[in-house]
């Protein structure tokens, strides 16, 4: 496993290019494009203010970096560095900006729109090829509020007009409404294609379990309600093969449901004390730096100086049972911090990470297709982040230090970022090829490469 | 009788200690009883003479006679008169009556004796029964006491329960209220969330027009120069064609995912389909030998054609690929029916199996059988006596653990009634011996008081002897001193015996002694021993000169070996010769 130097950043704004070539990154004003390979700023571009967001296009043509603060959105061409575009908002206030899935259009959200007398939110459709605009209406101000199929067709958005929520779905290719319908909820939280483009589910805010699912064309399919008056769901996550749908809760539990009757298959328990023989308990386990004599020629000096100044950590193997270390939520204290706020499924379906925000330290790896749990990883620090590798069952997590963390089924390790500084990294994304990864801390970033024989 | 009382007196005091032990033991022993009462008459005997006096005198011995021989004729003994009319007194029959009467007195005393103790031994039993029936009555009492404290528990507990589910029926009622209380307060939340909604809208809108007016910026995009589509394609129109399109693509897109559905499961259903088909396969494969049993049986003609079918059907490998109702049943209801028959097959096998199992057991391990039903045996034996002893224990433990508690206590008496009578029956062991060890006291207090004695005739006769050697030799002179002084000295030394006697006697408690029977025989002896001591005595009183020096020699040594013989036998002889010095 190699590092890169650390890149200075800010905002947490360091993205690989879809096709995997470049990565951006942005310091204050400027959006420093590199190569993935050699990281060498093939491309640097000066905006008008502090970027606050970027996104690639699809194609990795073009990069959008949104200034919210002054309304603007400008966009870079990665062919031609001389093309620009700049899209004013004005005083409409941008809240939101994002590509449209065939790279071409961009969507920005605006609050203050006034058409006819209301004042309304307005998702404006900007298009680089024409001069078109469109405009959506009513977009309703949520998390997940706009959602685009992975084939890119379709749209879906979240509305709330005259204090009822509906859907709206919109053919990409030229913003055709193809369905509006309501939605039995009271306050439409969040809203996430299937990966197969077929299903949108739908769910209420926390004050309600429901979640709802819609056929493309409309139709109601199934809604689920696991239970009424407590909290409800906390996270939603679709398994790549879209067969499944893991809803986490504040309850501590993910249910999984299935795609063909929409029933639950199962449920997963995350208490705090791990008794089964069957669960393999990694614990994160600090140790004093012993530098053996026999090291010391072997890894790079850079690497031996930090590892003198630092505390390193391994893993071990816990005894079952095991009890994680339990936060008690506040009770009185709105968005509590406890159920699963985070869950993902790993490429392959066969893994799912969840982790119980009232045991903020450990990740849990259950197995899909034994539909157990398979794996609990006890970190010494809250985890920040975790992404599973696009290409194979590979866990990636970081805990606002230094390490790098990995699991796959084979085994876990840890892994020292060499560097003098203090690198907390809180985020990370894996480079699409899964041999690579972008390491972000809050004024910092470095790409580590993984060896392929390593991954093995 | 009254000179034996003034013997035994100082003989009391000095002894006290025994005496003691003596009426100790009298109050313990029932044998005591019957010696006090045997006692009682004995001084009534004596006295009978003044008694008599007074009965009849010179005066009235006629009409004494008279009124005895009335008496006795009325009581049905023949008359003390020689004849019926005369004066005469037959002597045989007075003798006779009298003997009578004293048999008839013995019986009396007797019969009253064990009346007296039947009499006791009820009481004992009375007071046994009393205190046990006291001891019930308390239990009752107790008993009552629990019962009703119990009941009172009972109906606390049920006060209690009652409470609870009152209780209970009052936290449902309040869950009920809250679930309302919450659902309404939801509602009015949503009412209100939408109502701020709106004003927030509203508000918006106000600020916007405010905010709007003042510097109105325009909404615009720079951009250098169009670029193209990703595609390569031109956008298009907007029309209604587009829309329809849009539609038509749109179900295509939810066809290609039902079609893409329905391939995965058509595959997946025929790959159950020749899973399903294998396991056919490969259970007819498995049956035809057992097979023909069954078709031998009434019922199988129906199986067999449907095997055939089966076989049939399996031929025509097309056949699976119609998915339609009719071959999935036949399907389904054709792996049934082998299913079923391998189920039969199997279990009939196991049958056969464990029989075969257990006919094996039989025949090889007969006598390992039977040694293990002989250990199983003898272990269980040893089982019931652990187990037995292990209830003694317990026994025993809540006995000693458990005193408070009634049964216990009554347990316990039993037991101490039991150890009781063992008790008993160790102390008339040793009563027993103790007897024996007595008698043989006595008889060698005996020899010893008659070897004193002897002995002291022996020095009598050695001293006449002497002196009249010596007055033979001298002349002689004086002869009413010779007289005087032996006589002094066997008083002396008849106070000395006597002394003897009495401690013997006081050594000797009629206590000791089991039974009535046994106590006057004993009482007897000692008079006996007494009598004979004093015959002796006044034997070798009268004749000393004829006793040997030689001869008695030989009895004191015989009598001195024969108690060193035995332990016992000098330490008594010590003890008595502790009691002689006072």
């Amino acid at each position: 496993m190699n590092f890169s130097e650390l890149f200075e950043l800010s905002g947490l704004l360091g993205r690989f290019s879809p096709d995997g070539k470049c990565l951006a990154s942005c310091v204050q004003h400027r959006l420093v494009v590199r190569d993935v390979s050699s990281l060498q700023v093939c491309q640097l571009y000066t905006c008008l203010d502090k970027i606050q967001y970027i996104e690639w296009s699809s194609d990795s043509l073009f990069i959008l970096c949104a200034m919210y603060k002054r309304g603007i959105v400008q966009v870079w061409s990665l062919e031609q560095p001389d093309w620009h575009c700049k899209i004013d908002e004005g005083s409409a206030g941008l809240v939101a900006s994002c590509w449209s899935p065939d790279g071409r259009h961009i969507l920005n959200t605006t609050e203050f729109h006034c058409s006819l007398s209301l004042c309304q939110l307005r998702i404006t459709v900007w298009s680089l090829c024409t001069k078109s605009v469109s405009y959506i209406k009513y977009p309703k101000a949520c998390q997940q509020g706009v959602v685009f199929t992975k084939d890119g067709r379709y749209m879906a958005v979240a509305e709330r007009r005259d204090c009822k929520d509906f859907i709206s779905i919109f053919v990409c290719s030229n913003w055709q409404l193809l369905r509006h319908f309501d939605t039995e909820t009271q306050d439409l939280f969040g809203i996430e294609w299937a990966p197969n483009g077929c299903v949108l589910a739908a769910w209420d805010s926390c004050l309600e379990y429901k979640l709802l699912l819609y056929s493309l064309d409309g139709r109601l399919l199934s809604s689920y309600r696991a239970y009424e008056w407590p909290l409800g769901i906390k996270s939603v996550a679709w398994s790549p093969s879209s067969q499944f749908l893991a809803i986490g809760s504040f309850d501590e539990k993910v249910r999984i449901l299935n795609h063909v009757t929409w029933k639950k298959i199962t449920e997963f328990e995350h208490p705090a004390t791990i008794a089964s023989k069957k669960t393999i308990v990694y614990k994160e386990v600090e140790k004093s730096p012993s530098v053996e004599t026999e090291r010391l020629s072997f890894p790079p000096t850079k690497a031996l100086a930090s590892s003198l100044f630092s505390t390193q950590s391994k893993y071990e193997i816990s005894q079952v049972p095991v009890s994680l270390q339990y936060i008690k939520p506040v009770a009185d204290r709105a968005n509590p911090k406890v159920g699963v706020g985070m869950l993902a499924f790993s490429a392959d379906n066969c893994f799912l990470a969840t982790k119980n925000d009232s045991i903020p330290n450990a990740v849990w790896v259950w197995d899909i297709r034994r539909l157990k749990l398979l794996v609990v990883l006890e970190q010494l620090c809250p985890i920040q982040g975790f992404q599973w590798d696009p290409r194979q069952p590979r866990l990636a997590l970081c805990t606002g230090t230094s390490r790098v963390f990995l699991w796959s089924p084979a085994g876990c390790v840890a892994v020292q970022v060499p560097g003098e500084g203090d690198f907390q990294i809180v985020s990370l994304s894996w480079h699409s090829s899964g041999d690579s990864m972008v390491l972000l801390s809050k004024d910092n970033c470095c790409v580590c490469y993984l060896e392929r024989e390593e991954v093995k | 009788m009254g000179d034996w009382k003034t013997i035994t007196v100082p003989v009391l005091s000095s002894d006290s200690k025994n005496i003691f032990q003596y009426t100790s033991e009298r109050k313990r022993s029932p044998t005591s009883m019957n010696s006090q009462v045997l006692r009682l008459p004995l001084p009534s005997s004596k006295n009978m003479h003044s008694f008599f006096s007074a009965f009849c005198t010179e005066e009235n011995i006629e009409q004494s006679i008279s009124y005895i021989d009335r008496e006795l004729t009325t009581l049905g003994f023949p008359s003390i008169y020689a004849e019926s009319k005369g004066k005469e007194l037959n002597l045989i029959s007075i003798i006779n009556c009298i003997n009578e009467l004293l048999a008839l007195q013995h019986k009396n005393l007797r019969a009253q004796e064990e009346v007296e103790m039947q009499h006791l031994k009820l009481g004992s039993d009375m007071d046994h029964l009393q205190n046990c029936y006291a001891k019930l009555k308390e239990q009752l009492e107790l008993s009552k006491r629990e019962i009703v404290g119990l009941q009172e528990r009972d109906r606390q507990l049920q006060s209690k329960n009652r409470n609870l589910h009152q209780l209970l029926k009052n936290e449902k009622d309040e869950v009920q209220k809250l679930q309302n209380i919450i659902s309404s307060r939801a509602t009015q939340y949503n009412h209100d969330m939408k109502r701020k909604e709106r004003e927030y809208n509203k508000l918006k809108d106000r600020l916007r027009q405010l905010v709007m007016n003042k510097k109105d910026k325009k909404i615009a995009m720079e951009v250098l120069n169009y670029v193209g589509r990703a595609d390569g394609k031109r956008g298009a129109w907007r029309t209604d064609k587009t829309e329809a399109r849009n539609e038509e693509e749109m179900y295509k897109v939810l066809l290609s995912d039902y079609e893409q559905r329905q391939k995965q499961l058509l595959v997946e259903n025929a790959e159950l389909k020749k899973v399903l088909q294998q396991m056919k396969k490969e259970i007819i494969s498995l049956l035809p030998p057992q097979k023909q049993k069954p078709k031998e049986r009434s019922e199988d003609g129906l199986v067999l054609s449907d095997l055939e079918e089966d076989i049939g059907e399996l031929n025509k490998e097309n056949m699976w690929e119609l998915s339609c109702e009719t071959v999935r049943e036949q399907l389904t209801n054709s792996i049934r029916k082998q299913w079923r028959m391998l189920k039969n097959h199997v279990e009939k096998l196991d049958n056969q199996v464990s029989r075969g199992h257990s006919g094996a057991w039989n025949e090889k391990d007969v006598i390992s059988r039977e040694d293990h039903e002989l250990e199983t045996e003898k272990l269980e034996l040893e089982i019931q006596q652990c187990k037995e002893m292990i209830k003694t224990q317990q026994q025993l433990l809540q006995q000693q653990l458990t005193c408070d508690d009634e049964t216990t206590l009554l347990l316990q008496d039993c037991y101490l009634l039991e150890e009781r009578e063992r008790l008993q029956e160790e102390w008339r062991l040793f009563q027993e011996q103790k007897k024996n060890f007595e008698k043989e006291r006595r008889s060698f207090t005996e020899a010893a008081i008659r070897l004193g004695l002897e002995r002291k005739a022996f020095e009598e006769d050695r001293g006449m002897w002497l002196k009249q050697q010596f007055l033979s030799m001298t002349a002689d002179c004086k002869h009413s001193e010779n007289v005087t002084t032996p006589s002094a000295f066997l008083r002396s030394s008849d106070q000395d015996n006597w002394l003897v006697k009495s401690t013997s006697q006081q050594r000797k408690p009629p206590s000791v002694l089991n039974g009535s029977v046994s106590a006057e025989p004993c009482q007897t002896s000692q008079y006996i021993t007494h009598n004979s001591v004093e015959s002796k005595k006044i034997a070798g009183d009268s004749m000393p000169n004829l006793w040997v020096e030689s001869d008695d020699k030989e009895e004191t040594g015989e009598c001195t070996k024969s108690w060193e013989d035995s332990g016992v036998g000098t330490l008594l002889c010590r003890n008595l010769h502790m009691e002689q010095l006072p």
